[in-house]
């Protein structure tokens, strides 16, 4: 709940190395991830999301989860590693933990395009 | 957070002080089974039949033509499958903005059947019904007003020209309507809407839940979907629910002497008069045409559950669609209908006023309202 009421990893972040941006209409959400690489490592990750309170919480999540990780060890988070930071998830909301590992990965193939 | 404003009296209604008074007795007290025949039986077969009295007065029809069901539900259900029961080429019409009691009714009958579509504003033509009709149509079906956006369908117009029709047909068309939503707000009489089944429910209008009703014109045959002890015609068998049965009547009696249109239209207006200068908003239905108590918006950049949700965090109680399509991902089958983009259905919000709302309410909703979105934008940063 907290996630969703005071997300701290909210925001953008303007000089972001990747940006993936993922989204299904018909589900009604849609999620801008933004990644700062250094030396290899995510150094810092924002989110901005439009989507129902378990869609921004896992936004969050994935942030705080894959904050500090390399950038293979953090596409290798689980839905399960995002579920088990939120406590739980509802069974419906499911979907909502694989959006935010979309977006991670697609942030990622951003940055690795440019780079 | 001690302040609670219920705004969602779309989905249920409390139960009035005085339905529950009536109610009361029939729990422990007089406790007995209408079809005995001795006195606790029959003190029990008097106040049902006092309900059906009741409720027959607001429709304007005969008591034999009222049968109390278990919810509106099961009122549509025996409606529909019982007039298509046996009727292996019946065609079937209804809107595609029904309550899902109707559409998967119609869906699971295994008949032939259209589903109308809807303009903007959420309404049936009557162009349209016409050119659906075919000689196998053996059945209408539209609601009166619709539970997520209010918008009011023109049941009176398409039950004349079904009439109309009727005289030139050997196979006649049954005309049915949900009225769950509508009954309180719209005139009810079924002689002058030319209905031949007409669904209300308990709760809705201040009764309780686990009681609907379904008025059925009285030369109508209808084929039991349900089997048993034969009670209300052999329609819906089962032991007479004393006390819910009585909280229907009464509630449906007060809902005779009701007032308080007016003030919930006014207050209604001024609501969307006032959401409407939030950037972004826009108002999902007709303007005028709908329920008095209704008001659907959807606002750009925030998506419908998470606006509950931070509502809810104020005591205030909205909602996305209707209450039960919260469990699904999908937008709103009415909002679809009505051609709104995935996006903007998923951004919607139904405020539904009630008996008590008051204008103190809606300010202290609005404030929030605002708050809110402002919220939901920044995270969503659309």
């Amino acid at each position: 709940m907290d996630h969703f009421l005071s997300p701290k990893n909210m925001g953008v972040i303007e000089d972001a190395d990747g940006v993936g941006e993922v989204g299904n209409p018909k589900c009604g959400d849609l999620m801008t991830i933004y990644i700062k690489i250094e030396d290899g490592k995510i150094s810092d990750m924002k989110f901005k999301t439009l989507g129902c309170a378990a869609a921004i919480a896992t936004s969050d999540m994935i942030c705080e989860v894959a904050k500090g990780k390399s950038i293979d060890d953090a596409l290798k988070i689980t839905f399960q590693d995002i579920v088990d930071g939120l406590g739980s998830l509802p069974q419906v909301k499911v979907h909502c933990a694989g959006l935010a590992q979309e977006g991670l990965k697609a942030a990622v193939e951003d940055y690795r395009r440019e780079n | 957070m001690s302040k609670k404003i219920y705004l969602d009296n779309a989905a249920t209604t409390p139960v009035a002080r005085e339905v529950l008074e009536e109610m009361l007795p029939y729990f422990a007290d007089m406790y007995g089974n209408s079809s005995s025949i001795h006195s606790f039986g029959l003190e029990a077969r008097e106040v049902i039949e006092l309900s059906r009295e009741r409720v027959a007065s607001f429709l304007s029809s005969k008591s034999e033509e009222i049968i109390f069901t278990g919810s509106a539900t099961e009122a549509n259900n025996i409606f529909i499958l019982g007039a298509l029961k046996g009727d292996e080429k019946a065609h079937v019409i209804t809107s595609a903005v029904e309550h899902d009691a109707v559409l998967e009714t119609v869906k699971n009958s295994g008949a032939d059947f259209t589903v109308l579509p809807v303009d903007r504003e959420g309404r049936v033509s009557l162009e349209d019904l016409k050119n659906e009709i075919k000689v196998e149509t053996a059945l209408v079906s539209v609601m009166y007003a619709n539970n997520e956006v209010g918008t009011v369908q023109l049941i009176k117009e398409i039950g004349e020209y079904l009439k109309k029709e009727n005289k030139k047909r050997t196979r006649k068309i049954l005309f049915h309507t949900d009225a769950v939503q509508a009954v309180g707000y719209l005139p009810a009489n079924v002689e002058d809407l030319g209905v031949d089944g007409l669904t209300m429910s308990g709760h809705k209008i201040y009764g309780p839940k686990g009681v609907g009703l379904l008025y059925k014109r009285k030369d109508l045959k209808l084929a039991p979907i349900l089997f048993g002890g034969g009670q209300e015609g052999g329609l819906r068998p089962g032991t007479y629910n004393t006390p819910l049965i009585v909280g229907m009547g009464k509630a449906v009696e007060l809902l005779e002497s009701e007032t308080r249109k007016e003030k919930t239209e006014k207050l209604r207006d001024h609501l969307i008069e006032e959401v409407l200068k939030i950037k972004g908003a826009s108002l999902n239905g007709p303007r005028t045409e709908r329920l008095s108590n209704n008001a659907n918006f959807s606002f750009s950049g925030v998506e419908g559950e998470s606006l509950v949700m931070l509502l809810d965090r104020k005591g205030i109680a909205t909602s996305t669609g209707s209450a039960c399509s919260s469990k699904s991902l999908e937008p709103s089958h009415v909002l679809r209908a009505m051609g709104l983009p995935d996006l903007e259905a998923h951004s919607s919000l139904r405020v539904s006023l009630g008996r008590s709302t008051t204008e103190d309410d809606l300010e202290y909703f609005l404030v929030n309202l605002k708050e809110a979105i402002e919220r939901l934008r920044e995270i969503s940063g659309r």
